[in-house]
C-alpha cells in the first residue's frame, strides 16, 4: 500500500511539472491548469489512503466547508478583482502551513513530550511558522491595499527598517529557545505572533501599483512554506511541489518586475525613496 | 528522521527547485496573472500536510482541521478562479 501511495505522489509531481509548463503557452494554459488540478486531486487521494481514512468524517467536514467557501468566492468575484482574490487565497495557503506546523509542534511539545524530536524537524517547524505567518498577513495586507480598504499609498514611519530588524532578532531568539527546549510553547506562540506582525510591516511600505509583484512574491513564499512543512512531516510530494512553486514564483516575480520596468529590489524597498507610482 | 533520509529529502528539494526555475520562461504578459493564480492554487499542496495533521489528539487535531479548511479554500478557490481567467482569455482569442 505504501508503494502505491509513493507512486501516486510521483505521478502527481510529474503532472504538476507538465501543468506548469503548459501554463506558459497561451493555447495550452487552460489544459495546464486542469493537469495541475488532477495532480492535486491525486495527491489528496493518496494522502487519504495514508491516514487510512481513520478521521474521514472530520476531513470531509473541513473539505466540504472549505470547498464551498472557495467555490462561492471564486464565482462571486468580479473579473477586475481577481488579483485581490488571489491575494486572499494565497494568504489562506500561508495560514494553512502555519497551522500545520503548529499542529505538529503541539503533538511534540504538549501531547507526546516523551517522543524525541530531531533538530531538523524543529527547525523546519520554526521556518514553516515564520514563512507561513508572514505570507498570511502579508497577503491580507496586499488584499487590503488592492481593494482600497488600506491606503494604497506607501505607508512609512521613522525607524521602520530598524524596527523590522529588531523583530527579526526577536524571532531568532524565540527560535533558539524552542530549539533548545522543545516544550517552550510560549516562545513558539510569541514567534508566531511576531511573524504575523512582520508580514504586515513588510508589505505596508510598498505602493499599491506594485501589489501584483508583491502577491507573486508572497505566492512564492507560500510554496516555500509548504516545502518546509514537507520536511516536518517527512513527505516528498509537499517538498517537490512546494519547491516547484517557490522557485517558479521567484522567476515569475522577476519577469513581472521587468514587464513593469521595475527592479525587484526597488519594489521591496518601495518606501525607501525609490521611484514611487512607477508601474 | 535519520540523516540519510534528510539528505535524500535535500536532494529532492534541490532538484525540484531547479526544475521550478527552468519551468518559467518567456511567458507572454497576458499570462502573468493566470500563471500567478495557478501557482497559488498549486501552493495549496499544503492541504496534504493538513490532512496528515487531522489525527488523534486534542489541540493538534483542531489546529489540523483549521489548516485543512484554509488549505481547501486555497486549492478549490485557486483553481476555480484560474479557470475563470483562462476561460475569458480563450473567448477573447476566438
Amino acid at each position: 500500500m505504501n508503494i502505491l501511495i509513493q507512486l501516486t505522489y510521483l505521478a502527481s509531481a510529474i503532472l504538476f511539472i507538465v501543468g506548469i509548463k503548459k501554463l506558459n503557452r497561451t493555447q495550452e494554459a487552460r489544459q495546464g491548469n486542469t493537469f495541475s488540478a488532477v495532480a492535486m486531486l491525486l495527491a489528496v487521494l493518496a494522502t487519504l489512503v495514508q491516514v487510512q481514512l481513520l478521521t474521514l468524517p472530520e476531513i470531509l467536514i473541513c473539505v466540504v466547508l472549505g470547498g464551498a467557501i472557495g467555490i462561492y468566492w471564486s464565482r462571486k468575484v468580479e473579473m477586475t478583482q481577481m488579483p485581490e482574490m488571489v491575494a486572499i487565497f494565497n494568504g489562506f495557503g500561508g495560514a494553512a502551513s502555519l497551522f500545520v506546523a503548529l499542529s505538529d509542534y503541539w503533538t511534540r511539545a504538549v501531547e507526546q513530550p516523551e517522543q524525541t524530536t530531531e533538530i531538523v524537524t524543529i527547525v523546519s517547524i520554526l521556518l514553516s511558522v515564520l514563512i507561513g505567518g508572514v505570507t498570511f498577513t502579508g497577503s491580507l495586507t496586499a488584499y487590503g491595499k488592492l481593494s482600497g480598504k488600506v491606503s494604497g499609498q506607501a505607508i512609512v514611519f521613522k525607524g521602520q527598517h530598524l524596527f523590522n530588524l529588531i523583530l527579526l532578532l526577536a524571532i531568532i531568539a524565540c527560535g533558539a529557545v524552542v530549539v533548545l527546549e522543545t516544550g517552550s510553547v510560549t516562545a513558539m506562540l510569541v514567534l508566531a505572533a511576531i511573524a504575523l506582525v512582520l508580514g504586515i510591516l513588510v508589505v505596508i511600505p510598498i505602493g499599491g501599483a506594485d501589489m501584483p509583484v508583491v502577491i507573486s512574491l508572497l505566492n512564492s513564499y507560500s510554496g516555500m512554506a509548504a516545502c518546509t512543512t514537507g520536511f516536518v512531516l517527512n513527505n516528498s510530494v509537499l517538498i517537490v511541489t512546494g519547491a516547484l512553486v517557490g522557485a517558479s514564483g521567484i522567476i515569475l516575480t522577476q519577469i513581472m518586475c521587468k514587464a513593469m520596468n521595475r527592479s525587484l529590489v526597488s519594489v521591496l524597498l518601495g518606501g525607501f525613496g525609490a521611484t514611487s507610482g512607477g508601474g | 528522521m535519520t540523516i540519510e533520509n534528510f539528505i535524500f529529502l535535500l536532494y529532492i528539494l534541490v532538484l525540484a527547485s531547479y526544475v521550478g526555475f527552468e519551468l518559467i520562461s518567456k511567458v507572454p504578459p497576458t499570462l502573468h496573472t493566470p500563471l500567478m493564480s495557478a501557482s497559488n492554487a498549486i501552493s495549496g499542496i499544503t492541504i496534504v500536510g493538513a490532512i496528515l495533521c487531522v489525527r488523534e489528539g486534542e489541540a493538534s487535531k483542531y489546529l489540523g482541521m483549521i489548516a485543512l479548511v484554509l488549505a481547501t479554500i486555497n486549492v478549490v478557490g485557486g483553481y476555480a478562479v484560474t479557470d475563470r481567467m483562462l476561460q475569458m482569455f480563450k473567448k477573447k482569442k476566438a
